[in-house]
């Protein structure tokens, strides 16, 4: 049941996460998974006329079916969501297939490109394709022949110069390469980062990765997907990229990643920046990518080293590694912060807490989790759940200070509650990375942060910004700032299109999703802000639901109605027949829609999944609805 | 029967099934097939092929990208009787190009599928290779496209 529920939310991040095709990726998968067995009819069916082309075209189709493993969605012609979710499902085809091709692929993602390739050849051997013998021949010199050239040019050194350049490793830039090498044919692309790995996404790290049965999932970062196979967090094994080295020499071009470097200084004028160890690298066209950093409170800098010693802010892998071995060796954890991460890692860190006694506190200043972004009521409603979860969460808490004493960390709030732990997670935000403005002379937005950049993304002709870093034009909703995974894939993506000569805006709104425990999952599109007035559709909990709202103690209730595919709840209502009382109110399923001026900017669809097309649709109208309901009733928030 | 309630400016309706069944009469703007800003799939209006199609998988992005587009090009675009049949030489390239890079390309795991695709791929009557249940078969612009047809059940 709970995969069922999680199914679609485990798809992979890259592609824009929507629900909308998760039935379809189920069945697709069930196809996927069935695949012998379906090939057999296949084969039936193509017994007829066989002879339709000689030995050629044969040679052909066998080329051509053998590659067709990698293809498998290159037919797919879907619009809008179900192309992208085409996307999150070759991504997870291939993954799937990857690891199953080879198991022992775990240390892989962080091994070098050497030894890539050497796994490269060793697998050429055991995989001889029927006629293509001599070409497996001529693949390996060609190899050879291919690096040897790129290498002896220059001496190690980087590259002075990148079509495109774009500055930060992470997802956004990794969509927007992608988008480049897709569009312009040959692209040679720089990525260059301050973190010392390869493009990799980030909401495993606060979802995810903490579920994972491995123990060494801090090493593999593999995690489930809801097909039961593991994927990596990175977006590509090392064997994607090419060397940065060979960036100028590369044929058909390629994506190369400069790790561990800074960019510390943009010089517009000349077309130039420079890097952190003085390195200069001229570019034609510059993608600004750099993300944010985490924000910290003020109390906390202010209290000296022993407090930072406890403190994590959370953004990074060496982060997620850092706070799992904390969880592991403390008794006690504090998150500072209701929103996304800090409600997601309390939910996760609370499981924890069932297994091994770990205290989990979490507070934060609003009245209930998510309370910037839920209405009042749904709000604290989740944060029951979050309770439910094993976190004693303490609202309306305002830190005044936080000091170290006897081995403990102290936590004075300004309504003199104290609390005692031993290592603190502030998640209070994220400060946008703006360090390259004031160099190149960009614009910074002085309400929302980030570089100032038009519908198009772009700050300047040949410059571009996407990611938590961008504050864009959004031609729907208008000026905006935006961090999540999703935007990031979409901004990036729109970016990489607009490098290479699309001239589009803004259009395709991002949307985002969270889960906090089993009972809340959400997606979420549009603008979101609890200070807007929201109109909230909840499915009412009819005589055959009312047992299991009445099992809401045990927390069984609404998650064997959102997580079953069918019908829900035989089981639970008969195993606890309850007096068909009228609960209280329980916003199991339904949906929110956020108003400005009385046309809907935000929608949020809780614990009803695959619906986000009709989400992005109303946005996308902008019309004026006289009755939501009305409008609520398009969800089918009835049906799963 | 379903119930509202304002918590201040929160509105919250509580609806049964019953009370949805009813059809929707809210009004949704028809869709401007023309609207260049949406996405259009693999084969745009034009007829042209649409690399950054998210539905490729990245396949015209990856270190094969070249030679992919240049076989799929190369077959989109056949006017040969059998379609796809000049392409040969390209579709040569990309398979020794992707055989540098197993793990980005996994080759098919048994030459069982390959063969049967061969086989079926050359029927003549596509609209047999579509599975049945694959739900893009509705959708698909291309279904009548023979490459793609080979690659839609192969995958499946």
């Amino acid at each position: 049941m709970l995969t069922c529920r999680t199914v679609w939310k485990k798809l992979t991040p890259l592609a824009r996460a929507s629900s909308a095709v998760c039935r379809q990726n189920v069945r697709r998968t069930g196809l996927n998974n069935a695949r012998t067995p379906l090939c057999v009819p296949v084969a039936h069916m193509s017994t007829g006329p066989a002879g339709g082309g000689g030995d050629n075209l044969k040679y052909a189709l066998l080329v051509g079916a053998a590659f067709v493993g990698g293809l498998t969605y290159a037919v797919v012609t879907l619009k809008g969501d179900q192309q992208r979710h085409q996307e999150r499902l070759a991504e997870i085809s291939s993954r799937r297939q990857k690891s199953a091709a080879k198991q022992a692929a775990t240390p892989l993602q962080t091994e070098p490109p050497a030894a890539e390739a050497a796994q490269t050849e060793a697998h050429l051997e055991p995989k001889p394709e029927v006629p293509a013998a001599e070409v497996a021949e001529a693949a390996a010199p060609s190899e050879t022949t291919e690096q040897s050239p790129a290498s002896k040019p220059a001496s190690p050194k980087l590259p002075s110069h990148a079509p495109y350049l774009l500055i930060g490793g992470g997802t956004a830039s990794f969509a927007a390469a992608r988008s480049i090498r897709a569009r312009d044919p040959g692209a040679k692309v720089l990525i260059v980062t301050d973190e010392p790995d390869l493009p990799y996404m980030r909401p495993p790290l606060s979802k995810e990765l903490w579920f994972s049965d491995d123990p060494s999932v801090t090493e593999t970062l593999r995690f489930k997907q809801w097909n039961g196979k593991e994927r990596s967090i990175y977006f590509q094994p090392p064997s994607f990229y090419i060397d940065p080295e060979d960036l100028n020499s590369a044929e058909n071009g390629g994506v190369a990643v400069l790790a561990s470097r800074k960019v510390v200084h943009m010089d517009v004028r000349g077309n130039k920046v420079k890097l952190d160890d003085d390195t200069e690298i001229s570019y034609d066209k510059c993608l600004i990518a750099t993300g944010g950093v985490p924000r910290n409170l003020q109390v906390i800098e202010r209290a000296g080293e022993e407090v930072m010693k406890r403190t994590t802010l959370f953004r990074k892998i060496e982060d997620f590694k850092a706070l799992d071995n904390v969880s592991r060796n403390k008794q006690s954890i504090t998150i500072i912060g209701g929103g996304f991460l800090g409600s997601e890692l309390a939910c996760a860190l609370g499981r924890r807490s069932t297994e091994s006694g770990l205290e989990v506190i979490q507070m934060f200043p609003e009245k209930g989790n998510m309370g910037k972004v839920l209405p009042e009521y749904l709000s604290n409603w989740t944060t029951e759940k979050v309770k439910k979860e094993g976190v004693k969460v303490l609202t309306e808490a305002l830190v005044k200070s936080v000091s170290y004493k006897d081995d403990k960390l102290e936590i004075k709030l300004k309504d003199g509650r104290l609390v005692k732990t031993d290592h603190i997670v502030a998640a209070v935000g994220l400060e946008p990375n703006v360090d390259l403005a004031k160099s190149a002379g960009l614009e910074v937005d002085s309400d929302f942060g980030g570089y100032r950049v038009n519908a198009e993304l772009q700050a300047r002709s040949n410059i571009w910004v996407a990611g938590d870093a961008a504050c864009f034009y959004d031609i729907r909703l208008g000026r905006r700032r935006v961090e999540h995974h999703d935007h990031a894939v979409v901004s990036g993506r729109l970016a990489g299109e607009n490098m290479t000569g699309a001239s589009k805006p803004y259009w395709h709104q991002s949307m985002f999703w969270s889960d906090l425990g089993p009972d809340v999952g959400y997606e979420a599109i549009g603008i979101v802000d609890s200070s807007l007035p929201t109109v909230g559709v909840f499915a009412k909990a009819t005589a055959k639901d009312t047992p299991k709202a009445a099992t809401e103690e045990s927390g069984t209730g609404i998650r064997s109605e959102s997580e079953t595919e069918d019908t829900a709840s035989s089981a639970v209502a008969s195993s606890t027949p309850s007096p068909a009382v009228q609960h209280k109110d329980e916003y199991g399923k339904g949906v929110i829609f956020y108003l400005r001026d009385k046309v809907v900017v935000g929608i949020i669809l809780w614990n009803v999944f695959n619906r986000m097309p009709i989400a992005r649709k109303i946005i996308k109208d902008g019309e004026e609805h006289a009755d939501l309901n009305e409008v609520a009733k398009l969800f089918n928030i009835h049906e799963d | 029967m379903s119930y509202c309630k304002q918590e201040g400016k929160d509105r919250i309706i509580f609806v049964t099934k019953e009370d949805h069944e009813t059809p929707s009469n809210a009004e949704l703007i028809a869709d401007d097939p023309e609207d260049p800003y949406e996405e259009r799939g693999l084969i745009l209006p034009s007829g042209e092929i649409n690399w950054n199609c998210p539905c490729l998988g990245g396949m015209a992005s990856g270190p094969c990208g070249s030679q992919f587009k240049e076989a799929f090009s190369c077959f989109h675009y056949s006017k040969e009787e059998v379609k796809g049949s000049e392409c040969i030489e390209q579709f040569r390239g990309m398979q020794e190009c992707m055989q540098r890079y197993p793990d980005l390309y996994p080759q098919d795991e048994d030459k069982e599928n390959s063969s049967q695709a061969e086989s079926s791929s050359a029927a003549d009557d596509n609209s047999a290779l579509l599975p049945e249940n694959d739900p893009t078969t509705e959708t698909s612009e291309v279904s009548g496209d023979k490459m793609s047809s080979t690659v839609k059940q192969t995958a499946s």
